[in-house]
């Protein structure tokens, strides 16, 4: 009997033991957003969405260039990832051989990759035969690192599709071509869009690649050939100043980006429900 | 059968351009350390002086602290990321808690690295300031351990989603067994489902490890900037990566951005390794899982 | 309606940013003027519409995007060596743009103003005077209550001008410092935690009790921290400003205005002063730039040297003096384009 009870009260111990740890895991998060939000919505205003920066010392200014920059380079990364990204999935998923399997094994590696290398590599392939900084060339580390995302969430997808549906699509008539391209990839379109948003509210986020590529830029810039701000960029120089406006924009700007990505996350998570649904 | 052709011939194109990217990145990497390879040979690895003066560079300070803190770093996160598998895949499979919990994780595991440094410099640098001034010790507030800490909370819902996904693939009849031969929950946790995911579980403690040894924003705001070996957990260093971060662009001599460089090609070699044996090991227990299960 | 609503966005925003015209310059470097680079570079552009996007990365990194051609300007406050000029791909000149203080700022409370000598300096810095109520460091201030806090020494972790304009002048006060350390951009610090920037070193002094580091004078009074006032080759006890830095300044000036101010014969000079440059190809053909852009390029700096010169001493830098600006015109004047010179 008493061998019971005590089997029975270690049983209760490690629930109450999981739930809490499970529980206190998530008190950073709300700490982090709650912190977030009181600083950053104290700046947030109108000026703060339209003026660029103020030199150091001056109150004032917004991160206009910043907003502008980072979607230049989504923009970019979207450019080179997207395309290349579904292709390769594409082959990933239908073509079944020992190199395919090798390029899967490594497009998770990629994934793993540190983003600091990333950026070393933009500067090594982009920034140096260019001879400047560029937005182009902080877009192509971040599409380095949005290719495997892609590549994957479409492998994945292409999978899951019901072979039923390529049969029907060969006993119509329809060639090879014509069955992924009309068939397959419109079926699996919600399982990529999705990857590529989780690859956007990732990439959002990144600095390290585009320390040394991007580099920074106090106006706007629309041009991928100039250098450029970018949100996460800013937050880190202004997080590290010393002056109070430029660490009180960085709480605003960190507010924005945070928006962004929980957007982006309920978004996708949206489309992955109604994906499942169909 | 002709537009067949061409299109499964760029379908491979594809699969090529993949690989080339592959040894691009090596030899790209390799190029660039090369002046400071052949300057300082295998020694690089454990010279612990980095003297930009002297021209004598060694990665040992960095390889020390990004060893110290992400392995601290995980065992600080290893029980949170356990218990939330655990309470996801066991205790509380569906209903508002699981979901409440499921998209916190997410969402923790979405907020940007440079947000983490942003919070960890404000917020809790202060806090371990005003403890390192109760125990006497220089009030830094940057540091080892500051960093081992918003590392742990940056990697618990990493680690955690891939425990999931290897609890869930612990066979249903064998832990139906167990409760039927009267097991508690928790003997049939210790006793199946642990032992069972054992080499999963490993593999997810590899890849989060791995994880936390790249991590470079939040570490570079929050580790002190000190380009020696650390004493003690309190004393503030560098990591590879956030050296890389504070110093490539401002490297003047060759040999000293030659050596960041070549710090970066160590991150590629020891971060692949780590991912490759990681996802092996995965990847043999999900076949595992379906032949036997 | 929304189409055109939106084409209407996108002109608006892409002539906004123009896109296809006026010349735009790109420099990088010395973080030591950055508050009076900021603040003349938005000025510039409010007044003749000319975008100078200047990153303050570090004068060791302005120095290695210039040579690389990277940016179309450099910035340093640590003057290049015959040495180091010989690694470029054709010649450079150096333009000073103002002269300002390097001082040391601390965190201890109450934020008193404290006296320094350069021994005390130095010793702090080789870590044998570890606390503040050191009996050096009481002995000068009297009457100033020190704390029994351990000092934290905070210094540059990238490569930087204003740590060779530090340690030019700890190597010309000290012998032992000369032989431990020296000088240099880039240190091997005995001791110490890193700050990226002026800006870096400023927020870790700012925020760690006991901290001591080098800053240029207008961050400390930016982020209103306390700075010392430092014994001269004089004898004198000095409070950094632009007069005391003019006087340290006013001195035989070479052609090139490659010179060192630090540890200055002036009576009432401030001690840690030093110019600061911008550096261009001295044929901007050479230097990867178009006509046009060389000609923005030369017109800018006439102004930083001239008209700009009167934002200096607000943001308490100091600006150049006549003897200096006769010199740094002439200079100005060298720089040509394909042997064509750019400046009548």
């Amino acid at each position: 009997m008493k061998e019971l009870q005590v089997k029975i009260l270690k049983d209760k111990i490690f629930k109450v033991l999981i739930v809490s740890l499970s529980l206190i895991s998530v008190i950073p998060l709300f700490i982090i957003l709650f912190q977030i939000f009181k600083n950053g919505i104290k700046a947030i205003n109108f000026e703060f969405f339209i003026s660029l920066p103020k030199p150091p010392g001056e109150q004032g200014g917004g991160i206009l260039n910043a907003l502008i920059g980072t979607i230049l380079l989504l923009i970019i990364a979207l450019i080179f990832s997207v395309p290349v990204g579904i292709i390769t999935g594409i082959f990933i998923a239908e073509i079944r051989n020992k190199f395919t399997n090798f390029l899967r094994d490594f497009v998770n590696v990629l994934q793993g990759l540190p983003s600091i290398v990333m950026g070393i590599l933009a500067y090594l392939w982009v920034v140096k035969p260019m001879g400047h900084f560029s937005a182009l060339s902080g877009g192509i580390a971040l599409s380095l690192m949005m290719l495997p995302l892609v590549i994957k969430s479409t492998e994945e997808t292409l999978k899951m599709l019901p072979f039923s549906l390529k049969e029907a699509s060969y006993a119509l008539g329809a060639n090879y071509t014509s069955t992924v391209l009309k068939v397959l990839i419109p079926a699996s379109i919600s399982g990529i869009f999705s990857g590529i948003l989780i690859g956007v509210s990732r990439i959002a986020g990144e600095t390290a690649p585009l320390l040394f590529t991007a580099f920074g830029n106090p106006f706007i810039n629309m041009n991928p050939l100039k250098p450029v701000e970018s949100l996460p960029l800013l937050i880190f120089k202004y997080a590290m100043s010393p002056y109070e406006n430029w660490q009180r924009i960085a709480w605003g700007a960190s507010l924005i980006l945070i928006l962004m990505v929980l957007f982006l996350n309920i978004f996708t998570n949206i489309i992955i429900e109604k994906w499942k649904k169909s | 059968m002709k537009t067949d052709k061409i299109f499964k011939g760029i379908l491979w194109i594809s699969g090529f351009f993949l690989f080339f990217i592959f040894l691009l990145i090596f030899v790209s990497l390799f190029k660039g350390s090369f002046l400071s390879i052949k300057s300082f040979g295998i020694g690089f690895l454990f010279s612990k002086e980095w003297n930009p003066v002297a021209e004598k560079f060694g990665m040992l300070p960095f390889l020390a602290g990004t060893l110290i803190t992400s392995i601290i770093a995980l065992l600080i996160s290893l029980p949170f990321s356990l218990s939330i598998a655990l309470f996801l895949g066991e205790y509380f499979k569906t209903g508002f808690i699981s979901r409440f919990l499921s998209y916190t994780t997410d969402l923790l595991a979405g907020i940007p690295s440079v947000i983490y440094g942003f919070w960890g410099l404000y917020l809790l640098v202060p806090l371990i300031r005003k403890l390192e001034m109760k125990l006497h010790v220089t009030p830094y507030g940057v540091g080892i351990l500051t960093a081992s800490l918003v590392l742990a909370v940056m990697i618990i819902p990493y680690a955690s989603s891939i425990a999931r996904e290897i609890i869930k693939l612990v066979p249903r009849d064998l832990i139906e067994a167990g409760y039927s031969l009267g097991a508690t929950r928790y003997e049939v946790i210790r006793k199946i489902v642990i032992p069972y995911s054992a080499s999963g579980i490993f593999a997810g403690i590899l890849l989060s490890f791995g994880r936390a040894f790249g991590e470079t924003m939040a570490v570079t705001m929050v580790i002190g900037n000190f380009n020696f070996l650390p004493k003690s957990i309190f004393s503030p260093a560098n990591t590879m990566a956030s050296v890389i971060a504070n110093e490539f662009t401002e490297a003047v001599k060759d040999i000293h951005l030659s050596s960041l460089i070549h710090i970066g090609l160590w991150l590629f070699i020891i971060t692949f390794l780590i991912n490759f044996v990681g996802n092996i090991v995965i990847k043999k227990f999900k076949v595992n899982e379906r032949i036997t299960g | 309606m929304r189409k055109i609503f939106v084409t209407g966005f996108l002109i608006s925003l892409i002539s906004g940013s123009n896109l296809f015209a006026r010349v735009e310059l790109l420099g990088a470097g010395a973080t030591f003027p950055y508050p009076l680079y900021s603040k003349m570079f938005d000025v510039y552009y409010k007044a003749y519409g000319v975008k100078v996007n200047y990153q303050s990365i570090g004068s060791g990194g302005g120095i290695r995007q210039i040579r690389e051609r990277t940016v179309d300007f450099g910035a340093s406050d640590a003057f290049l060596s015959d040495e180091e000029m010989k690694k470029f791909s054709s010649p450079i000149v150096h333009i000073p743009i103002t002269a300002g203080a390097v001082v040391l700022t601390y965190n201890i409370p109450g934020n008193p103003e404290l006296k320094l000598t350069p021994e005390i300096i130095v010793d702090i810095f080789l870590g044998k005077i570890k606390k503040w109520n050191d009996e050096k460091i009481k002995r000068i201030n009297p009457g100033i209550n020190l704390p029994d806090f351990d000092i934290v020494v905070v210094h540059r972790s990238d490569g930087s001008g204003t740590t060779f304009i530090f340690t030019d002048y700890l190597s010309k006060v000290s012998k032992e410092w000369k032989q431990k350390v020296g000088r240099g951009k880039s240190i091997n610090w005995p001791l110490g935690l890193g700050g990226k920037g002026n800006e870096g070193v400023s927020a870790l002094v700012r925020q760690i009790p006991g901290a001591i580091g080098y800053v240029e004078l207008a961050y400390a009074i930016q982020n209103k921290m306390p700075y010392a006032i430092i014994k001269n080759k004089s004898g004198n006890f000095i409070k950094p400003s632009p007069e005391s830095v003019s006087l340290a300044a006013d001195i035989d000036l070479p052609d090139d205005m490659r010179i060192s101010l630090t540890d200055t014969q002036a009576e009432f000079g401030y001690p840690i002063s030093s110019f600061t440059w911008i550096i261009v190809y001295k044929d901007l053909s050479k230097a990867g730039i178009s006509y046009e852009k060389a000609k923005e390029l030369v017109k800018l700096l006439w102004w930083m040297t001239h008209e700009g010169q009167k934002y200096c001493k607000p943001l308490h830098y100091a600006p150049l003096s006549k003897k200096a600006l006769k010199k740094t015109e002439k200079i100005i004047k060298s720089i040509v384009y394909k042997g064509k010179k750019l400046l009548e």
